[in-house]
């Protein structure tokens, strides 16, 4: 319990500052100094302290919402065997429970998009609802391709497995399971091709048309639960491309390893993240479909060809 | 631009931005609560988009007003500052109440360009309703017509103490 506790605290100290990574190797890479990595702890704090507007009308959504999204996030950091898979062994981190609380928060996103009224936010919600229909099966395939070498849906004992015959990552399954993971991923936390985090043109956002009508600490507990999603779901897939270093008992040399690794493996595939994003252009949105259709595939193939094999 | 040509120029180019001039001893009362990080909304009443420019320009990559922890944002509910330029135009009058409104405590206005302070070239037309200072308290004037980037920076910078 203690460890899933250590769990929770280092990801939520992580979040803000794998943004400011993120963001600060953007700006280099794009000519400009950047804020530093320390600049969505400034912002939250401030967003904490002011006062919140809300549009006329709105209901309590606008209010429970941002925080059930952040929850949402807590729990999944809670679940998913990040630093250590031993609490993941205790709770329930089920590839099933893990989808299903991602889709609270998604749901509670969505609708906090449409409480505020307005055009956008609806267009919004209605965007985030198509790509999330194309991307919760993708995610449930792709953890079922990996769950099927280790006989179990269990993501900590999958991680155990992996870190036990690293042959598994390699394997044509591996890789095809993961690729659709990762492209799934991607279109899950907003992030580019299928979304662009930083746009503010109203005919191509999709996350941040959502949040156009809140404010203050509604804004910063939205944030937020999008920033530690982020976070999770990148240590996720670097326990699954790497699992060395995660901590396999309740040792505390081994969960220190574990956070140093998780912090390590978390940061780089923010940094790689948004190298790739200076890079890649968004894609149309109505060609968003295609690319999470193409990733479905993919992860139907591994389970097609992981139930040949085995 | 293939992948190839693009990471090539990137690492022709490196640092477009300046380097950051001195800050300046001033700050503004009001400006304590943001520590740091100021998101600014753009407010354009009506004028000749000249200031428009200049504020582009102090966001783009050569002035890079962001390293202060300045951004400019989509909503007014995301702000904390209202960067407002040109005369209040009468159509505008009401938009400019209901932007201000929008915008969560502790907020700031900031006036840019001499149409915004005083009128300038646009005083005393038939279709001006006055000056932003008429119809909100103004905390931060920025003058000239259009003020240089660099003015504009070093007065966001006063907001943002960095």
């Amino acid at each position: 319990m203690l460890v899933a506790f250590v769990q929770v605290a280092l990801f939520t100290a992580l979040a803000p500052l794998l943004v400011g990574v993120t963001r600060q190797v953007r700006a280099r890479v794009e000519g400009r100094v950047g804020a530093g990595v320390l600049q969505p702890w400034r912002e939250l704090r401030k967003l904490l302290m002011k006062q919140p507007v809300r549009a006329r009308g709105s209901s309590w959504i606008l209010r429970a919402g941002p925080m059930v999204v952040a929850i949402s996030s807590l729990v999944l950091a809670a679940l998913l065997p990040l630093v250590t898979t031993v609490g993941g062994r205790l709770a329930p981190g089920d590839l099933f429970v893990v989808v299903s609380v991602l889709l609270i928060g998604a749901v509670a996103l969505a609708l906090v998009g449409l409480d505020g009224g307005t055009a956008f936010g609806g267009m919004g919600s209605s965007r985030h609802m198509t790509v999330l229909a194309l991307v919760e099966p993708t995610l449930l395939l792709a953890v079922y391709a990996l769950s099927i070498p280790t006989g179990s849906s269990n993501i900590a004992t999958i991680v155990d497995a992996r870190l036990a015959t690293p042959a598994i990552i390699v394997s044509p399954v591996g890789l095809l399971a993961m690729a659709a993971m990762i492209i799934a991923v991607m279109a899950e936390t907003g992030r580019l091709p299928v979304d662009n985090p930083t746009t503010h043109l109203e005919l191509t956002m999709i996350h941040e048309a959502m949040l156009l009508e809140s404010s203050a600490r509604d804004l910063a507990w939205l944030e937020f639960g999008s920033w530690l999603k982020l976070t999770v779901l990148l240590g996720l897939v670097g326990n699954l491309l790497a699992p060395w270093g995660v901590a396999t008992s309740n040792d505390p040399l081994a969960v220190v390893i574990g956070m140093a690794a998780a912090v390590g493996k978390v940061l780089v595939l923010g940094a790689i993240l948004a190298v790739a994003e200076v890079l890649l252009a968004k894609v149309r949105l109505f060609r968003v479909p295609e690319l999470l259709a193409g990733s479905f595939v993919l992860a139907f193939l591994a389970v097609a060809v992981s139930a040949m094999v085995s | 631009m293939t992948t190839s040509k693009l990471i090539g120029l990137i690492a022709r180019t490196g640092r477009i931005a300046e380097p950051a001039p001195q800050l300046g001893s001033g700050r503004i009362d009001g400006a304590r609560p943001l520590r740091g990080s100021v998101h600014v909304r753009y407010v354009d009443l009506g004028g000749a988009t000249d200031c428009a420019m200049e504020i582009a320009a102090a966001f783009g990559p050569v002035y890079d007003l962001e390293r202060y922890g300045i951004r400019l944002v989509a909503s007014p509910r995301h702000a904390d500052v209202l960067l407002i330029t040109g005369v209040v135009t009468r159509n505008m009058v009401e938009p400019l109440r209901l932007t201000i409104e929008a915008v969560p405590r502790p907020r700031l206005i900031v006036a840019v360009g001499d149409a915004a302070i005083a009128g300038g070239a646009f005083a005393g037309g038939y279709g001006v309703a006055g000056v932003v200072s008429d119809f909100a308290p103004v905390d931060l004037e920025i003058p000239g017509s259009p003020p240089e980037p660099a003015e504009i920076v070093a007065a966001l910078r006063m907001l943002s103490g960095r």
